[in-house]
């Protein structure tokens, strides 16, 4: 059985398929934990004094990072191995064919903007909170401490360019889930014609929410920069 | 009507190919695509030149064998219809109409416009059958069929084995032709009892004869001449990897 999740076409869309769907469900919890630092700020540090470098968060780092690892090296060998089959001669005239949409047929290049989006986010919040704890220190490199999530989120949305960069990054983020979504549904077989127009739906609807959700925490800490008062009170 | 050809030519599998360009004149609206191309190669033999290889059959859309990418598209323009069904009322006057092989790897060119299909015939041989003692025709009505069972069935054995959708795929993905192929089978009492080794061996073979993997796009579907639903893909999944568990 391990064989046909590496070596079949069916198995490896399998794997891409169930660690999809593991990503996604850590996005959703990643977005609800930071909907915490609009509504408290002291709330959102409670939960990453409570995640920190504890051996659940530790474990739960690994698990991730080895989910997103594997979907990468997954999505390079399926996509090398498509290049091949498409054969050197290439059509000459190629029109977009009715009813397939453009996030379908860029998977991996909406992968390689997400994955350049995780590398900049780690050196902005994991290196400067729990790596900072596991290295046993207590402040980071900007004078914060590990655990106060909220002032990293304030410090880094008062540029503007991480507003951008980041903006552009959940919005890849979408393309991939709407298409995604509904992929890991089909590619476990759990699909049909009925439920195709459900399936994008749900795709549509849970990446509008990410994308909102996590834009909106962005958009408010960089509202929040620009007021002349700390703290957003005026 | 006028149309201007742009035609690929190549003398062999092993020669480089390019294209070429034909006029063809007077050519009536309701001329079909393919009756254009006899023009066009009935032209050719009169001026000495060598005609355009094509393949061709049935003229009606049920043997497969056309295949030509026409301006961009798997059978041209119109959806659900191969190439020997489209007529030249769906181009304009004056166009100018590119005209590709099929383009995979898995598909090599043999001359000009015509391709080895070879590699779909393998994967039927590998397993899209139904093993049965050849006796007496049995009644029809012996084994009862829910009727949406046979309807689902029909739809998938409407595959005409054409290869447009490896050919429309930006994978080169034999995944609609093969899901079809078990999804007739897998639909109907008589075919289920060889769903699992069905499945393993037909996907089997895809892979090695270098197919791409699938990656949902759903382009095989809009370009299927006989509107092939990307639902029996589903089904193919849902059979192999049962069957994979069930190892």
């Amino acid at each position: 059985m391990s064989c046909f999740l590496s070596n079949s076409s069916l198995g490896k869309k399998l794997v891409m398929s169930i660690t999809g769907c593991f990503l996604v469900l850590f996005i959703l919890f990643h977005m609800s934990m930071n909907i915490t630092a609009i509504i408290s700020p002291e709330g959102y540090n409670a939960i990453c004094e409570f995640l920190g470098a504890n051996w659940y968060a530790l474990a739960g780092t690994l698990v991730l990072a080895a989910g997103v690892v594997v979907h990468f090296i997954y999505a390079v060998v399926l996509t090398l191995e498509n290049y091949k089959a498409r054969g050197s001669q290439r059509y000459a005239v190629t029109v977009k064919e009715p009813n397939v949409s453009w996030a379908s047929k860029n998977m991996l290049v909406l992968g390689f903007i997400i994955l350049g989006g995780l590398l900049i986010h780690l050196f902005n919040f994991w290196a400067k909170m729990q790596l900072v704890e596991i290295m046993g220190e207590h402040t980071n490199s900007l004078g914060f401490g590990p655990a106060d999530g909220a002032a990293l989120i304030a410090y880094t949305f008062s540029h503007w360019y991480y507003v951008v960069i980041y903006l552009v990054w959940f919005l890849a983020l979408w393309f991939h889930l709407t298409h995604g979504i509904w992929s890991m549904f089909q590619t476990a077989g759990w699909a049909n014609d009925t439920w195709y127009p459900r399936l994008k739906c749900i795709a549509n609807v849970v990446a509008t929410i990410v994308f909102l959700g996590f834009a909106a925490v962005v958009i408010v800490y960089f509202i929040q920069s620009l007021c002349p008062c700390n703290g957003g009170a005026c | 009507m006028n149309f201007t050809l742009k035609i690929w030519r190549q003398k062999d599998a092993k020669s480089k190919g390019g294209f070429e360009t034909y006029k063809v004149e007077n050519i009536s609206a309701d001329t079909s695509f393919l009756e254009m191309l006899d023009i066009l190669n009935n032209n050719l033999v009169h001026e000495g030149k060598e005609p355009v290889a094509f393949d061709h059959d049935c003229r009606e859309g049920i043997c497969g064998m056309c295949s030509l990418h026409i301006n961009g598209l798997a059978h041209g323009p119109g959806q659900g219809a191969t190439t020997c069904q489209i007529y030249m009322r769906k181009f304009r006057d004056g166009e100018t109409i590119t005209i590709e092989p099929w383009r995979s790897a898995a598909f090599p060119v043999i001359k000009d416009l015509v391709v080895n299909r070879g590699a779909y015939d393998r994967i039927l041989q590998a397993g899209g059958f139904v093993s049965v003692r050849t006796n007496s025709v049995p009644d029809a009505n012996a084994i009862p069929i829910p009727k949406a069972d046979a309807d689902e069935s029909m739809d998938a054995a409407a595959c005409i084995g054409c290869g447009a959708c490896a050919a429309t795929c930006k994978n080169g993905s034999a995944m609609l032709f093969v899901a079809a192929r078990v999804s007739s089978l897998a639909k109907l009492p008589q075919g289920r009892v060889e769903g699992a080794r069905r499945a393993k061996a037909m996907v089997a073979k895809m892979d090695e004869l270098g197919f791409g993997n699938c990656t949902n796009t759903g382009a095989c579907q809009a370009e299927c001449p006989k509107s092939i639903s990307i639902a029996h893909i589903a089904r193919l999944n849902r059979e192999f990897l049962s069957a994979k568990f069930e190892d």
